[in-house]
């Protein structure tokens, strides 16, 4: 698996039946006299500058003109030259980037939720029988390899299989993805009670009917969880996009970024509205739906 | 990794009693076809690939072209290659710190989150940022901080040591390295942290104020073994994932000054891309894996027993 899921997705292996919403601890640093604690509010604002501040940067940089440079680069653009954003939009093909990007991550995620979490059922359901707790193990033993090893061979696979394509790149992201979703999917079913199950049995429905019309429903909190990560995952990978992709014009919008750097490094404003017009996306689909995106993390990392 | 697969499945196995077995008995076909195609293309796509380098780690394969069968040469070589041994202190050396600063710096901000602080839901959504940003794109800007503003900030605040580009000195560019990981890994972190101190009640602070227990005794003896299972999980994914670092190093440095920088990933990649050194990288990158399974097992063993001594 690459990077990415290992460093953005944690399991947590205790599953503790603890309440996913304990009531907010109550923490008093200052006696405990209940009230708000300034200071640390203080301190707290002090620390979230070290996020703002790089994205601040990014901002200005990619507003100025490349004489208004120079400097610490935190000043404010003096005039505003909105032609960046267009060389950049023409340099990278951003359009087609975008496009690329906005597929493959669609498909990864679609894919992904629709087959791991049933073979999380089928597995969860038959722990009991040989072959499925084997499988099991079979898939978590993944997690623990790393994407160097499988890098150099999968490539020179992809390539005979005619799957150096986004849609190659679609299935790679489903099944690389398997070994952590399954961990929490299995998890989840567990706490599911089977006694739905066989409500749904005893009124004449098959095995696929009971998963597509109760367990998949249920499953909704933690397909929640793994749609954004595996939504992260996909939108922001590098490196496998850089080795899998054969045909340029598949490029997604980190690879626009590598080459267009390689290319025409010398333009930093242009190239800080390109890394801008990169991040953007995701970037706004995450303060538009903040709460929604940290609980759903949250929650697969409580469960 | 068993024990914690065991301590995973545990409370989720135990309530259910041998009924499931006669609906199951009922349509087990079913089942069959439900995994049957993951197993496959998963077999096929990474579990032939990991079996196929493993295989070509024995030969002198280039990329491209014959192979002849060498044994263990490659291996034997590797430990002589400078250049490898390089990369593994490299990436050791950076994981560790990176590991560490992480998790420290992650504890810090979520347990700051979590006390009773003004704008809470804001600061909260703040921090979580960089989980969405590319870390590769997030390295092309520090990259310029660390080239342009940081030598001109530290200039004017008469600090004229720090003024050089810390990425082109090969004993510090490291650091910048870390930093920018650092910065970016450091958002995830802080919600499972802050996931685990949400699950620790009030009535145990309330005692403990009672008792008259300072700050730092309550974090030590009630909040950090309480997170304790996410203390481990966080160490053990963090250091395996910070083991691969790729993205940051090829936008900040290429793994230079000369190769002051190269991770493991990178001299794999590069070696076996462009280097022809295909069978060569592939021992390169079997011995990595079980340098990477020896230590996330040694790891979690460590801190599960820690973690066990606490409660």
């Amino acid at each position: 698996m690459t990077d990415t899921l290992t460093s953005t997705t944690a399991p947590l292996p205790e599953s503790p039946d603890a309440p996913t919403r304990a009531p907010r601890t109550r923490r008093r640093l200052d006696g405990g006299n209940g009230g708000t604690n300034w200071w640390l509010t203080a301190l707290i604002a002090v620390c979230s500058l070290t996020v703002l501040i790089p994205l601040y940067f990014t901002v200005v940089t990619a507003l100025k003109t490349p004489d208004q440079l120079g400097g610490t680069g935190f000043e404010l653009p003096t005039s505003i030259r909105w032609e960046n954003f267009a060389d950049a939009y023409q340099l990278t093909n951003f359009p087609r980037a975008l496009m690329n990007t906005a597929l493959i991550t669609v498909g990864a995620v679609f894919l992904t939720l629709l087959t791991n979490s049933l073979v999380a059922y089928a597995i969860a359901r038959n722990m009991h029988k040989k072959f499925f707790k084997g499988l099991y193990f079979y898939f978590l033993a993944a997690i623990f390899v790393p994407f160097p090893i499988i890098m150099l061979p999968v490539v020179k696979e992809t390539a005979l299989l005619g799957l150096d394509t986004p849609v190659g790149l679609i299935l790679l992201y489903t099944v690389y993805g398997l070994s952590f979703n399954i961990f929490i999917f299995v998890a989840y079913i567990n706490s599911i009670p089977v006694e739905l199950e066989e409500a749904a049995r005893l009124d004449g429905a098959s095995t696929w009917g009971v998963f597509w019309k109760v367990i998949f429903p249920l499953l909704s909190p933690m397909n929640a969880t793994v749609g954004i990560l595996t939504c992260v995952w996909a939108w922001n990978d590098f490196l496998l996009p850089l080795v899998v992709l054969s045909d340029p014009s598949a490029q997604t919008l980190p690879l626009a970024q590598f080459i267009f750097q390689g290319q025409f490094n010398t333009n930093y404003p242009v190239a800080f509205a390109s890394y801008l017009m990169a991040l953007a996306p995701l970037l706004i689909v995450y303060v538009i739906a903040q709460k929604w995106v940290v609980s759903g993390v949250t929650r697969g990392s409580v469960k | 990794m068993t024990d914690t697969i065991s301590r995973a499945e545990k409370p989720a196995a135990a309530p259910k009693p041998a009924r499931t077995r006669s609906n199951i008995a009922r349509t087990p076909r079913t089942f069959y076809w439900m995994v049957v195609p993951a197993v496959v293309i998963f077999f096929g796509l990474h579990t032939i690939p990991v079996l196929s380098g493993m295989f070509f780690s024995l030969t002198n394969y280039a990329g491209y072209g014959t192979w002849d069968l060498v044994g263990f040469s490659n291996y034997i070589n590797l430990f002589q290659d400078d250049r490898v041994l390089n990369s593994y202190g490299f990436t050791f050396g950076f994981a560790i710190v990176s590991t560490v600063l992480v998790n420290v710096i992650a504890l810090a901000i979520a347990l700051g989150l979590n006390s009773k602080i003004k704008f809470q839901a804001a600061f909260r959504g703040v921090f979580f940022i960089p989980y969405v940003l590319a870390i590769l794109i997030i390295g092309y800007v520090f990259n310029y901080l660390f080239a342009n503003s940081f030598p001109t900030i530290f200039t004017a605040l008469g600090l004229p040591g720090l003024s050089g580009n810390l990425l082109a000195s090969p004993d510090f560019a490291w650091i910048g390295i870390v930093i920018t990981t650092v910065w970016q890994a450091a958002a995830f972190n802080v919600i499972l942290y802050l996931a685990g101190l949400q699950t620790i009640s009030a009535d145990l602070y309330e005692a403990a104020a009672i008792d008259g227990a300072s700050g730092w005794r309550r974090f030590r003896s009630i909040t950090f073994p309480l997170i304790g299972a996410y203390f481990t999980i966080n160490m053990v994914l963090s250091f395996k994932s910070f083991l691969q670092v790729f993205d940051q190093i090829v936008a900040l440095t290429a793994g230079g000054p000369g190769t002051s920088t190269e991770s493991i990933a990178l001299v794999i990649f590069r070696g076996g891309f462009q280097g022809g050194e295909y069978g060569y990288q592939m021992a390169n990158a079997v011995v990595y894996l079980f340098v990477i399974i020896i230590v996330s097992f040694l790891q979690l063993r460590i801190l599960q027993r820690r973690e066990a001594s606490f409660s």
